[in-house]
């Protein structure tokens, strides 16, 4: 599983020492691997939850790029974020095998029923909701991956409960 | 005595409660006082019984599934640790047709072992072919991969031998061997349960491909959708690297070779193989014009081989069991079994390694046993999402390389997605097309703006609106791509949206409908 911050690190907003501090340290551990970049990106998301603008500059200097070319490569990426995701991810597949069994349907019922819509978060910052595109999971679709782990044959009524279940969960994700 | 019990620790297993399950089994066996030794292995790929529960018996193993937590206690009850009666015992799981019917190569060893245990890997056959390639010459190494008819099973089928012996005869300081496990292809699991289930086989499957071309640095380029497998793999490297698979002194020899995982981003087109160097080498991930090719100025220039996780796994099968072995399986030019994906709308859905020429009908019936919603299966996607949708009357065509493609699809990663009558194709085709918009690296005009006209397009042919011109409209900008586009993605765009279209025009004639949101906008990458 990804690592998971102490919750103080995810109330840090950018540019806090703190903040600064951890990008620093992911930046040290990973400016000698060969194409640096992307391993870097996700160790600070990893850490952060997503990459404060105040990282840019710092990861354009320790690996000798320009900040337009670290900016190309974090905005070509879905998986990277400039702001902070709720508190837990929701992923839900739209990819073929999951539409044969309904994954529209679940969209609609997760828009209508908790609010939620891709790439939003809910109201009391508890769930991010975004598209994925295949979990492997295809053959006990329809597929969400809850907070990095893949669950099957989602039907309303399990998503109902997980939410519920998130919602009542203080931790989580920064 | 303690008695062994298996519970798979593969993604989709647990993704119906594999864990929950595994806890109850232990928790149980601690409060009866049984000693009992838990093992989680991958899964078997038979996902309708999972979690599929194993254990040994005197009489060899014996399953239980689809066994829920709740299920646990009576099981206990029923004596299912020496094999007893109970209504969800299925007996020895290779006597089960859907596995018994199989011809399992490069999925041997899934399911049946420990995925993270060395001794468990040698004692079911592992090790064998590496220990033989550090005996080889690399020339006759590559030759053997030759003579298998080896072809990539990443979608391309290129022969694997013109590839290693290109990058063999190549010269340069260094030279890699690059293992695309991005399976970004939706409705393919085959990498995933290798990954999560056989890990070492696609490690010796890489240091082997490394000793016949002369390249000492490998990486595996992992898809980030793929949480549980990079933790499994992550500790794999580590056994591997502590059993001499790994590092400076191969199995004890002067030879070495060193594996580094890279996590993907969540772009479909870093799985076509220049948009993944790229992304290897920390940029955005752009296709590359070719020439040149990969495997003489692939990752930083250097010569590297390139595979797809299926065709590096089954390089050890090949080198322990002999390349005539291998090529007696197979039909035509497509030599060797595939792991097909039975996915989407089916009854019993998995993982089913059969020789090539097997026909698309025997699998989605006898196999998969018919639609998962017992309505009629009405189209079939082969080949991920650039795959073409086919027809009832196509399900007859043997599944090999190119009797598949005359009859107009794509064998691809293996990947079968089943739909039944409900399944309105104008809709898939919108699908196809904003899938295009959505994972375009942006390279080439039509593939990132055609593919939002397209959308926009169809949209109005659901909406009733002017269909015959925007039909032809479709048709057109279909051309488009496939004639000015420089990769695949752009490339193969139209063979599922026109398989929509001429097989299932009716489709395309329903009453009007207000159009799906318009959610290609709304998912665009910005660039
Ligand atoms: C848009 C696009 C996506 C691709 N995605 C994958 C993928 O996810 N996995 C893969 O192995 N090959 C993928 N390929 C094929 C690779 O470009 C390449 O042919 C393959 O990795 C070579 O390995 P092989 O010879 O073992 O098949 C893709 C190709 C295209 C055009
Ligand atoms: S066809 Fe599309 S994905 Fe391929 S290179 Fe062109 S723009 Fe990029
Ligand atoms: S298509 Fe949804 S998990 Fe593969």
């Amino acid at each position: 599983m990804e690592p998971r911050p102490p919750a103080s690190t995810s109330q840090a907003t950018p540019g806090t020492r703190e903040t600064l501090a951890t990008i620093d340290a992911v930046i040290e551990t990973h400016r000698s691997l060969p194409g640096a970049l992307l391993p870097m990106l996700h160790g600070i998301q990893d850490r952060l939850g997503h990459i404060p603008g105040g990282a840019v500059p710092r990861i354009a200097e320790a690996l000798n790029l320009s900040q337009a070319e670290v900016h190309g490569v974090l905005s070509f990426y879905h998986d990277f974020r400039n702001e902070p995701p709720g508190r837990h991810s929701l992923r839900l597949c739209r990819a073929e095998a999951c539409q044969a069994m309904g994954c529209d349907a679940l969209e609609t019922h997760l828009h209508q029923r908790h609010g939620l819509s891709f790439h939003g978060t809910s109201t009391d910052g508890s769930v991010t909701l975004e598209p994925v595109y295949c979990l492997g999971n295809c053959a006990l679709a329809p597929s969400v991956l809850i907070d990095g782990e893949v669950r099957g044959r989602v039907t309303a009524e399990k998503l109902d409960r997980w939410i519920g279940e998130l919602k009542a969960d203080r931790g989580g994700n920064p | 005595m303690s008695v062994t019990v298996y519970v798979p620790n593969d993604s989709a297993a647990i993704g119906v409660g594999a864990n929950a399950t595994a806890q109850a089994i232990s928790r149980i066996a601690a409060e009866r006082g049984i000693d009992l030794r838990l093992i989680r292995n991958g899964s078997r790929g038979l996902f309708w019984l999972e979690p599929f529960v194993e254990v040994v018996t005197d009489e060899g193993r014996i399953g239980y599934g689809p066994v829920e937590a709740q299920d646990v206690p009576s099981l206990f009850d029923a004596g299912f640790l020496k094999g007893g009666a109970h209504r969800l015992r299925l007996g020895p799981p290779e006597s089960i047709p859907y596995l018994a019917r199989q011809e399992r190569l490069t999925f041997s060893r899934v399911g049946i072992i420990d995925p993270l245990s060395i001794a468990d890997y040698e004692a079911h056959g592992g090790g064998r072919s590496l220990r033989a390639a550090l005996r080889a010459q690399p020339a006759d190494l590559v030759e053997e991969i030759t003579k298998s008819g080896l072809r990539g099973r990443g979608g391309a089928a290129f022969p694997a031998g013109i590839k290693w012996k290109t990058v063999l005869q190549a010269r340069a300081d260094q030279k890699f061997v690059v293992c695309n496990a991005d399976e970004g292809d939706s409705g393919t699991f085959s990498d995933r349960m290798i990954l999560e289930g056989d890990p070492f086989v696609l490690i010796e499957g890489m240091v082997i491909a490394g000793l016949a071309v002369g390249a000492t640095e490998g990486y595996i380029y992992l898809r980030s959708e793929y949480p549980h497998a990079l933790g499994i793999l992550t500790a794999a490297l580590r056994n591997a690297e502590a059993a001499g698979y790994l590092g400076t002194n191969l199995m004890g020899s002067d030879r070495r070779f060193h594996l580094h995982i890279r996590r993907g981003a969540g772009a479909y087109i870093c799985g076509e193989e220049t948009a993944m160097l790229e992304s290897l080498e920390g940029k955005r991930g752009m296709v590359r014009p070719k020439p040149p090719i990969p495997a003489l100025s692939g990752l930083w220039g250097r010569p590297t081989v390139i595979h797809n996780v299926m065709t590096l796994a089954t390089v050890p099968w090949i080198v322990d069991h002999g390349s005539a072995k291998y090529a007696e399986f197979g039909a035509g030019r497509s030599r060797g079994t595939l792991p097909f994906q039975l996915a989407g709308n089916i009854r019993r859905g998995g993982l089913v390694e059969m020789a090539f020429g097997v026909t698309l009908r025997e699998l989605l019936y006898d196999f998969g046993g018919g639609s998962a919603s017992g309505r009629p299966i009405r189209a079939v996607q082969v080949g991920g999402p650039l795959g073409a949708y086919l027809p009832e009357s196509r399900f007859d065509t043997p599944l090999d390389y190119e009797a598949f493609a005359a009859a107009g699809g794509m064998v691809g990663h293996g990947g079968i997605v089943a739909f039944d009558d409900t399944v309105d194709m104008a809709r898939m085709a919108r699908y196809a097309m904003e899938f295009c918009a959505i994972e375009s690296c942006g390279k080439c005009t039509p593939c990132r703006i055609g593919s939002t006209r397209g959308v926009e397009v169809i949209d109005r042919v659901i909406e009733g609106r002017q269909r015959t011109e925007n039909l032809a409209l479709l048709r057109d900008l279909c051309d488009t791509l496939s004639n000015a586009s420089l990769c695949a993605m752009g490339g193969l765009t139209p063979a599922p949206v026109l398989s929509a279209l001429n097989h299932f025009p009716e489709d395309f004639q329903r009453p009007p409908a207000p159009a799906p949101a318009g959610r290609a906008s709304r998912t665009i990458r910005r660039h």
